[in-house]
């Protein structure tokens, strides 16, 4: 295991956080304290974590509606991202997107996207802008696999693959488009089947597992970065909650996803994982889940606090500048 | 120093020279540069399906001249990202009924990302798209969506009336940090006129009065100016004074240059090549009589196309498009 305990205990730390994040938000809907649609990453941590170490600040990533899991691990303010949610002025978007347009493009994370597939031609273009300037900056977009059936999909990769962009699409293949499973709509047994046909390389990696995410998209990464042009990384995974918070999953089944939950929660994989490499203790880990668990109190409360957004907000920031037009928009 | 351009050299020549000043434009769309980079083996590229942007890869080169492949939304949505990311695209969306395989980057990314992500992020796009009817190029080539592009708030929509205002038009756009759709009409194109040369630019948002007048105003922009302009010639020659304004920006209107010739004159058509309902030409009669019902001696009259779609026969395309003479009529209902 190339990684250091403290390396290790950090990755913990973004796993656990994204976890903890979306328990509490699962809460905070439930209580009425937030409101609109809200999309939970838990049981997808290992996917956007192991993407995520490889990136710097400068590399561009775009995400999907459910996006809190890929800003966390590209490091974006956890505290403001909260106070979004909240629909505060101090939010990372000042309280103009919320939970489905979380955006920070100081940290290069381009947005999540209300719309399926609708990131992927954006990060599309984030690359081009990489290699038009030459600089070694690398494009990453998270798409789930409802996604791939999208125009924007296949219209991106293609661009992506003729020009050799220096992207990689990471499809988190949940086994579900909402409520639908993938196969009934997906013709193809694994969704890089699809790459073939953009001359695209492609990989599969296990997606509860965080190393083996870490080290094919690690690959994919290099070679983007290195000039050799996109890979499609397929990692297989699963969301531990409904489509959207309140969504009961009536049409999963049962028994899968309790074993989903209960014996591959990539939690659990990389705690036994380095435990039985002997890095970490036991204790190491729980000591984390303490730290993460007070700064997520205090990051609720400050959002609890946070101003709200002052009214005339309503017109500002459509534009950088509107002269001669309406005197109802700034 | 001027010489006499058409419409597709002045945009040309605009797209050149913002590229020439600022490394960051690039120019992608289907056939922009036709054929890539075939200046240096000896054919010629086409240069675009109007071979408007001929000779801009061989100067350019094939890194910031891109044939893309034919998938509006792929194309749009990275020029989108890209925008977002620190380049000034010019994407060219070949005719404006390509709106409808394009239309989500720019519906859902290009015009509402500024707002949705707090004023944290600029998108310097600019589309250009020929628009309107006039080529016998039937239904599915020949819409004027502007209106569509106008009711969407975060993108602005800019349309020249002539070789020397394309020109001007377009470096402002190609400049503006916000997304502008560029439309070409394709009733202009082959309308020839001094252009100046050298780099200049019109700002976006502000109206031009294009001829003097005091009894009617006729409001009109790209492919109408010609029309307004050949009926308030007629007009003259009846006794009557027409004041003629070209509204050049959609988004941004200039609502203070309207508001002020209907002060003036008291009379307003609106000339507008696209289908009635919901168009540019009723947002600005709703405008004359929200604030400026006060200045109205008569009813407010719009000349636009039928609602229906675009013929191809030559006879039903011209009865399809606004004329003077249709402004002639309108006018005369109004007493």
């Amino acid at each position: 295991m190339d990684f250091s305990g403290t390396e290790l205990r950090e990755v913990y730390r973004k796993l656990r956080t994204i976890r903890s994040f979306e328990e509490k938000l699962q809460e905070l809907v439930g209580a009425g304290k937030i409101g609109g649609f809200m999309h939970l990453y838990a049981g997808e941590e290992a996917v956007a974590v192991g993407v995520c170490e490889h990136l710097s600040r400068e590399d561009l990533l775009g995400s999907t509606h459910r996006g809190h899991g890929h800003c966390i691990a590209k490091g974006v303010d956890v505290k403001a991202m909260m106070a979004e949610l909240f629909g505060r002025s101090t939010g990372t978007n000042r309280g103009k997107g919320g939970s489905m347009h979380i955006a920070d493009v100081d940290t290069g994370m381009l947005g999540a996207n209300g719309i399926v597939g609708g990131g992927i031609p954006l990060v599309t273009g984030a690359a081009l802008t990489a290699q038009v300037k030459g600089s070694d900056h690398v494009a990453v977009g998270f798409f789930g696999d409802g996604a791939t059936n999208q125009g924007q999909f296949h219209e991106s990769l293609t661009m992506a693959s003729n020009w050799k962009l220096p992207a990689v699409y990471v499809c988190e293949n949940n086994g579900f488009g909402e409520f639908t499973p993938t196969e009934f709509v997906v013709p193809v047994k694994d969704i890089v089947e699809r790459a073939g046909s953009y001359g695209m390389r492609s990989a599969i990696a296990d997606g509860m597992d965080f190393f083996d995410v870490y080290e094919k998209a690690g690959e994919a990464i290099d070679l983007a970065r290195r000039g050799e042009g996109p890979t499609l990384l397929e990692c297989k995974t699963y969301r531990f909650y409904g489509h959207y918070v309140g969504d009961q999953t009536p049409y999963r089944n049962k028994e899968e996803a309790e074993d989903w939950i209960q014996n591959r929660d990539p939690l659990d994989l990389f705690e036994t994982r380095v435990s039985e490499a002997g890095i970490l203790a036991p204790d190491d880990f729980r000591t984390v889940d303490g730290e993460v668990a007070t700064y997520l109190a205090e990051v609720v409360q400050a959002a609890e606090e946070a101003p709200q957004p002052d009214i005339a907000e309503v017109l500002t920031d459509v534009y950088v500048n509107y002269k001669g037009g309406s005197p109802d928009v700034a | 120093m001027s010489r006499k351009l058409h419409t597709g050299g002045a945009i040309n020549e605009a797209i050149a020279i913002a590229m020439r000043t600022d490394p960051d434009v690039i120019l992608m769309g289907e056939d922009v540069a036709g054929g890539g980079d075939r200046s240096k083996d000896g054919t010629e590229e086409m240069g675009g399906v109007l071979g408007t942007t001929r000779g801009l890869v061989g100067e350019f080169g094939m890194n910031r001249v891109r044939d893309t492949p034919i998938a509006e939304m792929g194309l749009i949505g990275t020029a989108v990202g890209a925008a977002a990311t620190g380049l000034r695209p010019i994407a060219e969306l070949m005719f404006m009924d390509f709106l409808g395989t394009s239309l989500d980057p720019l519906l859902n990314q290009a015009s509402k990302l500024r707002y949705m992500f707090g004023g944290k992020v600029k998108v310097p796009l600019t589309v250009r798209t020929v628009c309107g009817a006039g080529m016998q190029a039937a239904a599915q080539h020949s819409q004027s969506l502007y209106w569509m592009t106008t009711g969407i708030p975060g993108l602005k929509t800019v349309i020249p009336s002539s070789p020397a205002e394309a020109k001007g038009l377009l470096l402002a756009s190609i400049r503006d940090d916000d997304p502008v759709i560029f439309c070409e009409a394709k009733g202009i194109l082959n309308m020839v006129e001094e252009v100046p040369e050298g780099d200049y630019e019109i700002p976006l948002g502000q109206a031009r009065v294009v001829r003097d007048g005091s009894d009617i105003s006729l409001v009109a922009f790209g492919s109408t100016l010609k029309i307004a302009l050949a009926a308030a010639e007629a007009l003259e020659n009846a006794g009557t004074s027409a004041e003629v304004v070209d509204l050049r920006t959609l988004s941004p209107l200039d609502e203070g240059a309207i508001l002020s010739s209907l002060e003036k004159t008291g009379r307003m058509v609106i000339i507008d090549e696209s289908t009635p309902r919901c168009s540019v030409a009723r947002d600005v009669a709703a405008l004359c009589v929200d604030r400026g019902f006060d200045s109205l001696q008569a009813p407010v009259k719009c000349v636009t196309a039928p609602h229906t779609p675009v013929p191809f026969s030559r006879v039903l395309e011209q009865a399809f498009l606004p004329s003077a003479q249709d402004v002639l009529d309108a006018v005369g209902e109004m007493d």
